[in-house]
């Protein structure tokens, strides 16, 4: 990213005649974070005719739009006035607590490598995975799943060399700096740390995701019982995402 | 009710619409059918609106029974058609041409050989509920269509009409599904992670389509594409017919089932124009590459909504010609080479 004055000049990057990447960068960076998330909103405000929809990652939009309505050249035009005096002030989101049980073969299996890598105990690194809050940089990959950071610098490790098949939904994971919880099994290249049973993505909510870029998560460790009570509440489709706010 | 019953499921069929936008940040991927020209065309052969809701089916199509009054359908894709079984009597049905057909009766689709997919639509749509806006199945997450997964045999698929009017059945001789002899695409938006080598290879070799093709994407076989700067990226937005290399230099075509983001470069992004035609191919079929402007993909889009557009006032009578619908159905036995196979349900 170039710098004139205090208007950040993106690139436009064309992802064929159906999406414009407007990348602020290419690492992670709150900073840039921040630029993309105002650029979305603005996007979303501005109702651009042909425009379906903006989707934020770390450091670039992707502007999905219809080759039919509007051309890329025009949709530039569009959004150069929207880039133009954008701030990279910090969204404030909600404010979740998401109880996670950091115990267990089956739970957290990945807990006992992270903590001989980090050179630290299983209980200091949960300790430390809990103390500090989570910042939603962005969901993506599959429905609801958020990608949070920054980890403490003690946990920030390369992703396993070896990715496994089935990861189980509800799994605490970490690697490069960051965690995610994964929403649906998939496979997965993670550190899993622990378990959570925060239903994170509901397609019959009005916003179906639970988690927001500009959200911040805590992670507070809790016992088996409570996970397991948890779940089972979760899965009858009587879980209370009310008593995850820690505004509340 | 009226409904569709399934005797036989196929592969993978499943419900598709355009896909779901609007909640790609969410995580949601759009979904949607793979060949959407394909699917406009079976729609507007049996006078339904473009964008309504169809049947895909993967390599191996389904067996439907009609209990309705009567359903009006039409079976497009390349190299596909209908095996009607009514009173009796068994008559093949071409692509691109509507039948309707009584209470009873059974229709199997024929998806073509070496091609991914064909879609059934019927007059009036299918009666189901949209999840965010779409009807679209997305089974990885269990949502839209038939509880969000493929058809299974017994299921109903409910229909928006009980019945069908008589008239003359019609046919869209016009429709042009062949392969691009150069697929387009519009270099980047990590095309500068390749080198130069790497760039020209891929547009002027082939790659081979594995047999690791479905919805969510073709990986592809042929010369490694060498990354000049490595082959993670910080995540970003992924585009219906991004075409990312990971780490051993063969690329992968992401389609409608592709994840919203994600962390290898793309090289390239299939034109929209030649998007659909990426439904019409299997494994073994070799593809080649050719580099456009996003101002040429563009035009060439809007060029192909054009055709589309004429199409309502291009559908002739079906032809009635008995002689010619033997002829036709011996023509489609040589070479869907599976009829033969066929033992009933």
């Amino acid at each position: 990213m170039r710098e004139q004055g205090l208007t950040p000049v993106p690139r436009f990057l064309p992802s064929g005649d159906t999406a414009l990447v407007v990348e602020f960068g290419d690492r992670l960076d709150r900073h840039l974070s921040a630029l993309v998330l105002n650029l979305r909103h603005r996007v979303q405000e501005a109702g651009i005719a042909g425009v379906s929809e903006a989707v934020p990652t770390f450091r670039s939009l992707m502007v999905h739009y219809d080759p039919l309505i509007v051309r890329a050249r025009e949709l530039e035009a569009h959004l150069m006035p929207l880039i133009d005096g954008l701030e990279a002030e910090a969204l404030v989101g909600q404010r979740w607590l998401f109880p996670t049980c950091y115990e267990g073969e089956d739970y957290a299996p990945d807990l006992g490598d992270v903590a001989a890598a980090a050179g630290l105990s299983t209980a200091e690194v949960a300790a430390q995975h809990a103390a500090v809050e989570h910042l939603v940089y962005m969901i993506g990959f599959l429905p609801g799943q958020a990608y949070m950071g920054d980890l403490p610098e003690a946990l920030n490790l390369p992703r396993r060399t070896s990715p496994r098949i089935k990861v189980p939904a509800g799994s605490v994971a970490i690697a490069i700096g960051q965690t995610t919880v994964y929403t649906n099994e998939s496979p997965g290249g993670w550190h899993i740390i622990g378990r959570t049973a925060v239903p994170l993505f509901q397609a019959s909510r009005d916003r179906p995701a639970l988690l927001s870029p500009g959200d911040t998560v805590r992670f507070v460790a809790v016992s088996r019982t409570v996970y397991d009570d948890m779940q089972a509440a979760s899965a009858e489709g009587v879980f209370d995402i009310d008593t995850l706010r820690a505004d509340a | 009710m009226s409904a569709l019953r399934v005797i036989a499921a196929g592969l993978a069929t499943s419900v598709q619409d355009l896909g779901r936008f609007g909640y790609q940040r969410f995580g949601v991927p759009t979904a949607g059918a793979l060949d959407r020209v394909a699917m406009a065309a079976a729609n507007t052969i049996v006078g339904n609106r473009a964008d309504t809701a169809v049947l895909e089916m993967l390599y191996l199509g389904a067996t439907l029974e009609i209990a309705a009054e009567s359903v009006r359908m039409a079976c497009v894709g390349l190299g596909a058609s209908l095996e009607v079984v009514e009173d009796g009597a068994t008559r093949t049905i071409p692509a691109a041409e509507s039948v309707r057909l009584k209470h009873g009766a059974r229709a199997r689709a024929i998806v073509g050989r070496n091609t991914m997919s064909c879609v059934v639509a019927v007059e009036g749509g299918f009666a189901q509920q949209p999840v965010m806006g779409s009807l679209s199945t997305f089974t990885r997450a269990g949502m839209g269509g038939v509880d969000g997964r493929n058809l299974v045999v017994g299921d109903l698929l409910p229909l928006a009409r009980q019945d069908t009017e008589e008239r003359g059945e019609v046919r869209l001789a016009s429709l042009d599904l062949a392969l691009p002899p150069r697929f387009r695409l519009v270099l980047g938006p990590q095309d500068d992670y390749f080198t130069a080598e790497a760039l020209k290879t891929f547009l002027s070799e082939t790659y081979e389509v594995t047999r690791a093709a479905d919805r969510m994407g073709l990986r592809l076989t042929g010369t490694p594409l060498t990354h000049a700067k490595g082959f993670n990226i910080v995540s970003d937005g992924i585009a219906s017919g991004a075409i990312q290399v990971p780490g051993d230099g063969q690329p992968i075509i992401l389609l409608a089932d592709r994840q919203t983001t994600g962390g290898y470069p793309k090289i390239a992004t299939i034109a929209s124009v030649d998007l659909p035609a990426l439904g019409r191919v299997g494994p073994g079929t070799k593809l080649a590459f050719e580099a456009v402007s996003v101002e040429a993909a563009e035009e060439l889009r809007r060029a192909q909504a054009r055709v589309e557009a004429g199409w309502r006032e291009a559908l002739e009578p079906a032809t009635p010609d008995k002689a010619i619908r033997e002829d036709m159905l011996y023509g489609a036995n040589l070479i869907s080479g599976v009829a033969d196979a066929w033992v009933g349900d």
